[in-house]
C-alpha cells in the first residue's frame, strides 16, 4: 500500500490514498488539487471516513466541486473538480 | 429501465451484494451490543455492585457510537485547522465543552461533582505539546485511536498499544535515568512522607510527581474569582460563563477571522451580497453549522458526559462507597489495589490511565516489581483488566464506535504499511509521555478539565495547539517530499 498519484487522461487525475489514516488524505488530496488546472477531475480513493469529512470543508471552501460520491465496503471514491 | 451491474466473479447483482453486506453489517452490529448485554446482565446477575461496571460500560458505548458518528478527534481540530484550514472538528469541540461545562455546571451545583482540579503550570503546556505532536504523528488522539479502532483500523490499534506500553513503562523510569532530576524534585518528594514501599526520591516520574507537580497550584476558575465550586455563582458564572464559554467563544472568533471569514465573504460576493456586521455574524453561524453530524455529536458527548459524572456519584451515594476499590474487594477481586487501598475511578469520562493499566498489570505478573512508582503504587493501581471498571469504558468505546460503523457500512479492517506503523507507534509513545506528564490525555487533561472551569485544563490545550502546529509543519514537508517524487512520475504536472 503507497500513495498513488497519476494522470489517467487529459484534465484527468487519480489520486489514491486507500489504507492512510488522518491526515495523510487530506494533505494528499490538497497537494494534488494544488498542482492541477482549473476544469482538472481528481478521481480521489480513500478508506479513512474521517478524513472524508475534512476533505468535503476544504473543498467547500476553495470552492472545489465533489462531483460524484461513492461508498463501497467502506472505501470512498470521490470525483473532484477543481475550482 | 437500467440493469443493475452484474459483479464479475458471482454474476450476482451488485445492488444484491450491497443488501447482502449491510445485512450482515446490521446482524454483527447486533451481535456486539448483544454481547455487551450479555456482559452487563450477567455481572449484574453475579452482585448488585457491578452496576457500577455497567455504567461506565454503556456511556463508554455512547461515547463510542457518537466519535464514531461525528468522526469525532481532538487531534483533527487542531490538526485540520493548521493543516487544510478546516475548522469543522474545532468548532465541534467546543460546542461539546461548552455543552459538557453546561451539564457539569449543574452537577457541581448540586454537589454531586466528583471532579478534582489538577496541578497548573508550564508542566501543562509542556505535557499538551508533547501530546499534540503525537497525535498528530499517530493520525488521531488517544479517544479517536479508540473509535478508529472499532472502525477496524489496525494502525489506531497500534497507536492505542504503543499509548498503553509507553505510558506503563515512563511511570517506573528510573536507575540511570534519576541523575536527569534537579536535586531540589528529589529533596521535595522525599519530604512529602509518602511510605517506603512507593520509594518516592527513586524513578523519574515519581520525582517529578513529588517534588514538582504537587508543588504547583490547583484552581477553578470560580476558585480564582474567590467563589466555591459548589456555589450556583461559583459554578455558573466562574466556571461555566467565564471558564469555559467565554475563552470558548473567544476561541470561535479567532479561527472565523483568520481561517474562515475570507472564504465566506467571498462566497457571499459571488451571491451578490453585501459585507457588514451581519454577513460576519452569518458566517459565525455557517461555520458553526457547517458539519452538522459533528455538531450533533458534540452536543450528545457534550450532555453525555455531564449525565456521566452524576450517575457514577448517584452509584456512589447509594451504594455507600467513595471508591471502585471498595466493589472489588467486596466481590473478592482486590489484586493490584494501591498502598491507600484504592484503584483508579474518576467517576467520568477518562481514556488513557486503564490502557496503562492494562500493561502495569501484565508487566507485574510477568515480574516487573512496578508498584513502587507513585502512579500504578500509590495513585491508580494494576488491578486485573477482567475487573478494571474503568477500563471496561474504553473497550465499550470501541464496541459502540464498532456498532456506529457497522451500521453505516463504514467497517472495514486496515492494516497498516510499515509507514503507518512507524508513525503509530511513535505517535502513541509520545501521547502516552505527554498524558503522564500532563496527569491526562486530550479528554482526561483537556475535555473534562477545561469543561470543569480547571485552568490547567487552557495550559494543556495550549500546549496541544503548539505540538499539533509543529506535527502539521513536519506532515507537510513530508506530503510534498512523496508528492514531488509522485508528480515526477506523472506527465503535464509542475511543482
Amino acid at each position: 500500500m503507497a500513495m498513488k498519484f497519476e494522470k489517467t487522461a487529459d484534465g484527468s487525475y487519480s489520486l489514491d490514498v486507500k489504507g492512510y489514516v488522518c491526515p495523510h488524505p487530506q494533505l494528499y488530496t490538497k497537494s494534488a488539487l494544488s498542482k492541477m488546472k482549473a476544469g482538472d477531475l481528481l478521481k480521489l480513493l480513500f478508506d479513512n471516513a474521517s478524513s472524508g469529512e475534512s476533505i468535503a470543508s476544504m473543498c467547500d471552501k476553495e470552492g472545489d466541486e465533489i462531483v460524484e460520491q461513492q461508498t463501497n465496503n467502506g472505501t470512498f471514491v470521490w470525483t473532484i473538480r477543481k475550482a | 429501465m437500467q440493469a443493475p451491474a452484474l459483479t464479475e466473479a458471482a454474476g450476482t447483482p451488485a445492488t444484491a451484494v450491497a443488501v447482502d453486506k449491510t445485512r450482515r453489517n446490521q446482524l454483527w452490529a447486533f451481535a456486539v451490543t448483544g454481547a455487551f448485554l450479555a456482559l452487563s446482565l450477567g455481572a449484574m446477575g453475579v452482585n448488585e455492585l457491578y452496576v457500577y461496571f455497567t455504567a461506565y460500560l454503556w456511556f463508554g458505548f455512547i461515547y463510542g457510537m457518537c466519535l464514531q458518528y461525528g468522526r469525532f478527534c481532538f487531534s483533527s481540530a487542531f490538526r485540520d485547522l493548521f493543516a487544510v484550514g478546516v475548522p469543522r472538528m474545532l468548532v465541534g469541540i467546543v460546542i461539546a465543552t461548552v455543552l459538557f461545562g453546561l451539564t457539569a455546571s449543574f452537577v457541581t451545583a448540586s454537589g454531586m461533582s466528583a471532579f478534582h482540579a489538577a496541578p497548573f503550570g508550564i508542566h501543562s503546556v509542556v505535557a499538551g505539546a508533547v501530546f499534540g505532536v503525537g497525535m498528530v504523528l499517530a493520525g488521531g488522539c488517544a479517544s479517536s485511536s479508540l473509535y478508529k479502532t472499532g472502525e477496524g483500523n489496525f494502525t489506531s490499534f497500534l497507536v492505542i498499544l504503543s499509548i498503553s506500553v509507553t505510558q506503563a513503562a515512563f511511570v517506573d523510569l528510573g536507575g540511570v535515568f534519576d541523575r536527569l532530576v534537579p536535586a531540589s524534585w528529589h529533596a521535595s518528594a522525599v519530604s512529602k512522607g509518602l511510605p517506603e514501599a512507593i520509594t518516592p526520591g527513586e524513578g523519574v516520574v515519581d520525582q517529578y510527581l513529588a517534588g514538582y507537580v504537587w508543588n504547583q497550584p490547583k484552581a477553578t476558575f470560580a476558585e480564582l474569582l474567590g467563589l466555591t465550586n459548589e456555589s450556583v455563582l461559583g459554578a455558573f458564572v466562574g466556571n461555566l460563563l467565564v471558564g469555559v464559554v467565554l475563552p470558548a467563544l473567544a476561541m470561535l472568533v479567532v479561527v472565523y477571522v483568520f481561517w474562515s471569514r475570507k472564504g465566506f465573504l467571498k462566497k457571499r460576493k459571488r451571491e451578490g451580497k453585501a459585507p457588514g456586521l451581519a454577513a460576519d455574524v452569518a458566517g459565525l453561524w455557517s461555520m458553526v453549522a457547517s458539519s452538522k453530524r459533528t455538531a450533533i455529536a458534540g452536543l450528545i458527548i457534550g450532555v453525555a458526559a455531564g449525565l456521566h459524572m452524576f450517575v457514577m456519584k448517584g452509584l456512589r451515594l447509594k451504594f455507600g462507597i467513595d471508591n471502585a476499590a471498595q466493589i472489588l474487594t467486596a466481590t473478592g477481586h482486590d489484586f493490584g489495589l494501591t498502598v491507600r487501598g484504592t484503584v483508579y475511578d474518576p467517576g467520568y469520562w477518562y481514556v488513557t490511565t486503564q490502557e496503562a493499566q492494562w500493561f502495569g498489570w501484565l508487566f507485574n505478573k510477568l515480574g516487573w516489581n512496578n508498584v513502587d512508582n507513585i502512579f500504578f503504587g500509590w495513585n491508580e493501581g494494576i488491578p486485573n483488566p477482567l475487573y478494571n471498571l474503568a477500563g471496561w469504558m474504553s473497550i465499550s468505546l470501541i464496541g459502540g464506535a464498532a456498532v456506529m460503523a457497522l451500521l453505516s457500512n463504514e467497517f472495514k479492517w486496515k492494516f497498516p504499511s510499515l509507514e503507518l506503523a512507524t508513525w503509530a507507534l511513535l505517535g502513541g509513545a509520545l501521547m502516552g509521555i505527554g498524558a503522564r506528564l500532563g496527569l491526562g490525555c486530550n479528554v482526561g487533561a483537556f475535555f473534562v478539565r477545561t469543561a470543569n472551569g480547571d485552568v490547567s485544563g487552557w495550559m494543556f490545550g495550549l500546549g496541544m495547539t503548539g505540538g499539533a502546529w509543529l506535527g502539521v509543519r513536519f506532515f507537510k514537508w513530508w506530503t510534498e517530499r512523496k508528492m514531488a517524487k509522485e508528480v515526477g512520475l506523472a506527465t503535464d504536472l509542475q511543482l
